[in-house]
C-alpha cells in the first residue's frame, strides 16, 4: 500500500538515509513521482556526494601510503569545531572555515586541483578583510613586470616598478602591524 | 488553509535576449560567517546568532532592502515553504530542514537570500532570459553590503570558503534554463552534453540535481569555482550558452524545414489537450507545454505569451495547486486541479 496516497498499490521501494537515521519509503508510482517533484528537486547532496567521494578516496589514499611523519590522518582534527579530516571526508562537508587551515595544505591541495584543477583564488577579495590579499596580488603582478623589464633591458621601467612594489610592501607591513592577518599560511613572501 | 493568489516572480516575465530558448539565469554566491561551524554542524544558538548577525546586518543598511522582507523558515506554512521551491526562490534543503534559517525575499521575487542553508548565507538571483551579467551584479552588490557588516570566511589562497569544496573560491553558481525540443527531437543533444563536460559545464533536469530531463528544459551551469574570477566564470558559461542557442535555433529551423506539418499538428494537439482536459498528470502537462512552446516560438500556433507558458511550468506543481485550491490535494485531486488551472489560464486563447 502506498505511504502516500493509501490507495494505489505501492511499486516504489527505496531507503532513505538522512543525517544516518533511516527510513523504508513504500509508494506508488504517482506518488512516487509527485514526491520526486517535491522533495527531490535541486537537492546537492545526492549525486554530489557520490561524485565527492570518487574524488576523495584516492588523495586520501595517497596521503595514507606517503611517508608522513608520526600523524594518522584520522587523528587531524579541526582545532575550532573538533570536525576530523575521516569524518569530513566520509560526509564531504568542511566544519567551519578553520576546518581550511587545521587539515593542511598536503590534504586539501590534492583534493582542490581534482575538482578544480586549481588551488589559487583569482576572484573577488573582500575590501574589509582582504585588504592584504589585495596588496600581495598587486606585488605579485609587479615582480613578474619587473622580470619582464629586466629581460628586455629596460632599465628606466624597470626602476619605476620596483619603486611602486617597495611602496606597496611598505603599505603591507603597515598594515600588518595593526590588522593582525589570518593566522594561516603566507606563501613564500621572503624571496628577493 | 486559506486560498492565495499566485504572485508571478520577475524570471517567469519570458523577456530578455534569447528569451526563445533561454527562460531564465540565474546566480547565487555562497558565503560563510568566520570560525563559525556551518549550520548542519553549528548549534541551535550559533544559528540563531548566525541569523541575528545577519538580519541586523541588513537592517544597518539603507534602502537597499527596503523591497526585502524576512522570512523565518520555522514560521512559514509548510505549503508556503514548497511553493517558494517550485518558484525556484529557495532550495529544499531550506524548506526542509530549519536551522533557524529564513530569507530574505525581494518584491519582484529576483533576488532571494537564503540563512543558515548549507552556508550561512547564499545569496541569489535570477532574471528572465540570459541575463547572468545582470544578476551577477545584483548578488554582488548584496554581497559587497553583508561584506561590510560580517567577518566573512575568506581564505588568502583558497578565497571564500564553503562548507562544500566544490564551491570554494568564489563561491559562485551561475546557470542557465534552457528550453531545448529541436535539440531532443532531432538527437543531437547527446552529441552536445559530451561536448559541454568537456568545458566545464554540468547538465541538470529542469528540477535541479539528479533530475531527468523532462519538458526538454535543462540547466546548465558552471562547475568550477576556484581558479577563475566571476567574471570568468559568467562570460564562459554566457558563452557555452549562446552556443548551445544557436545550436537548439539551427535546429528549429530545420524541423521547421522538414517537418513543419508534423511539428504543427503536435503544437495544436497539446494546444487541445491542456485547453480540454480535466485530468493531467504533472508529467503530460510538462510535455505538452513544452509542445506548444515550441509551436508558438516557431509561429506555428495563435500568439500565447511567454510568461503565461513560464507560470504554468510552475503552478502546475503539487505545492503551487494546493495553495491555489486553499486546501490540501491527493494525487487525483491534484491531476484535477491541474488541468483546471491549465483551463482557466488558456480561456482566452483563440483556437
Amino acid at each position: 500500500m502506498c505511504q502516500e496516497c493509501r490507495e494505489e498499490k505501492a511499486n516504489v521501494f527505496f531507503t532513505k538515509i538522512v543525517n544516518g537515521v533511516k527510513t523504508e519509503v513504500h509508494l506508488c508510482e504517482k506518488c512516487a513521482r509527485e514526491k520526486g517533484d517535491l522533495e527531490f528537486t535541486f537537492e546537492p547532496k545526492f549525486s554530489l556526494q557520490n561524485f565527492f567521494a570518487s574524488f576523495l578516496s584516492e588523495p586520501l589514499s595517497e596521503i595514507w601510503s606517503a611517508p608522513q611523519r608520526e600523524q594518522h590522518p584520522s587523528k587531524v582534527q579541526c582545532s575550532n569545531c573538533s570536525l576530523t579530516f575521516t569524518q569530513f571526508s566520509q560526509i564531504g562537508r568542511f566544519g567551519c572555515s578553520s576546518c581550511y587551515s587545521s587539515f593542511g595544505e598536503d590534504k586539501l591541495q590534492p583534493l582542490f586541483r581534482r575538482i578544480h584543477g586549481s588551488i589559487n583564488h583569482n576572484g573577488k577579495v573582500p575590501r574589509r578583510l582582504g585588504g592584504t590579499t589585495r596588496i600581495k596580488r598587486e606585488i605579485e603582478k609587479l615582480r613578474q613586470q619587473l622580470q619582464q623589464h629586466i629581460q628586455m633591458e629596460e632599465y628606466e621601467k624597470a626602476a619605476i616598478t620596483r619603486d611602486k612594489i617597495k611602496s606597496l610592501e611598505k603599505e603591507l607591513d603597515e598594515l600588518d602591524e595593526t590588522d593582525e592577518v589570518d593566522e594561516t599560511d603566507e606563501p613564500d613572501e621572503k624571496e628577493g | 488553509m486559506p486560498e492565495k493568489t499566485f504572485i508571478v516572480s520577475h524570471w517567469m516575465e519570458g523577456t530578455g535576449p534569447y528569451a526563445e530558448v533561454a527562460v531564465s539565469s540565474r546566480v547565487r554566491l555562497a558565503r560563510n560567517i568566520r570560525d563559525i561551524p556551518f549550520p548542519y554542524l553549528a548549534s541551535n544558538t550559533q544559528t540563531n546568532k548566525v541569523r541575528e548577525m545577519i538580519c541586523s546586518g541588513a537592517a544597518e543598511q539603507e534602502n537597499k532592502f527596503d523591497d526585502l522582507h524576512f522570512l523565518k523558515m520555522e514560521e512559514a506554512e509548510n505549503i508556503d515553504r514548497h511553493v517558494l521551491v517550485e518558484k525556484h526562490l529557495i532550495s529544499p534543503l531550506l524548506a526542509k530542514e530549519s536551522h533557524n534559517s529564513g530569507v530574505f525575499l525581494r518584491k519582484d521575487e529576483a533576488v532571494s537570500i537564503m540563512v543558515n542553508e548549507e552556508d550561512h548565507l547564499r545569496i541569489q538571483s535570477i532574471f528572465p532570459g540570459l541575463q547572468l551579467e545582470k544578476a551577477w551584479e545584483e548578488v554582488d552588490s548584496f554581497d559587497n553590503l553583508f561584506e561590510n557588516k560580517l567577518d566573512y570566511a575568506f581564505h588568502e589562497r583558497y578565497g571564500y570558503l564553503t562548507a562544500c569544496p566544490t564551491n570554494v573560491g568564489t563561491g559562485l553558481r551561475a546557470s542557465v534554463m534552457l528550453h531545448v525540443p529541436a535539440l531532443i527531437k532531432t538527437k543531437q543533444f547527446n552529441r552536445i552534453l559530451g561536448a559541454l563536460s568537456q568545458v566545464g559545464v554540468a547538465v541538470r533536469g529542469l528540477y535541479g540535481e539528479g533530475t531527468d530531463i523532462i519538458g526538454n528544459m535543462v540547466q546548465i551551469s558552471n562547475q568550477i569555482t576556484l581558479g577563475q574570477s566571476e567574471k570568468e566564470i559568467i562570460r564562459n558559461l554566457f558563452s557555452v550558452t549562446r552556443q548551445v542557442i544557436e545550436q537548439e535555433n539551427a535546429a528549429r529551423q530545420s524541423l521547421l524545414n522538414e517537418n513543419r506539418e508534423v511539428i504543427a499538428d503536435q503544437s495544436w494537439r497539446a494546444l487541445g489537450v491542456l485547453k480540454y482536459a480535466h485530468l493531467l498528470s504533472s508529467q503530460e502537462a510538462i510535455q505538452l507545454l513544452s509542445d506548444i512552446r515550441l509551436g508558438f516560438e516557431l509561429g506555428l500556433v495563435p500568439r500565447i505569451e511567454r510568461r503565461l507558458l513560464n507560470q504554468m511550468l510552475v503552478l502546475i506543481r503539487p505545492a503551487c495547486l494546493q495553495m491555489l485550491a486553499g486546501k490540501d490535494l491527493d494525487a487525483r485531486e491534484r491531476d484535477q486541479e491541474r488541468a483546471r488551472q491549465i483551463r482557466e489560464s488558456l480561456k482566452g486563447l483563440a483556437s
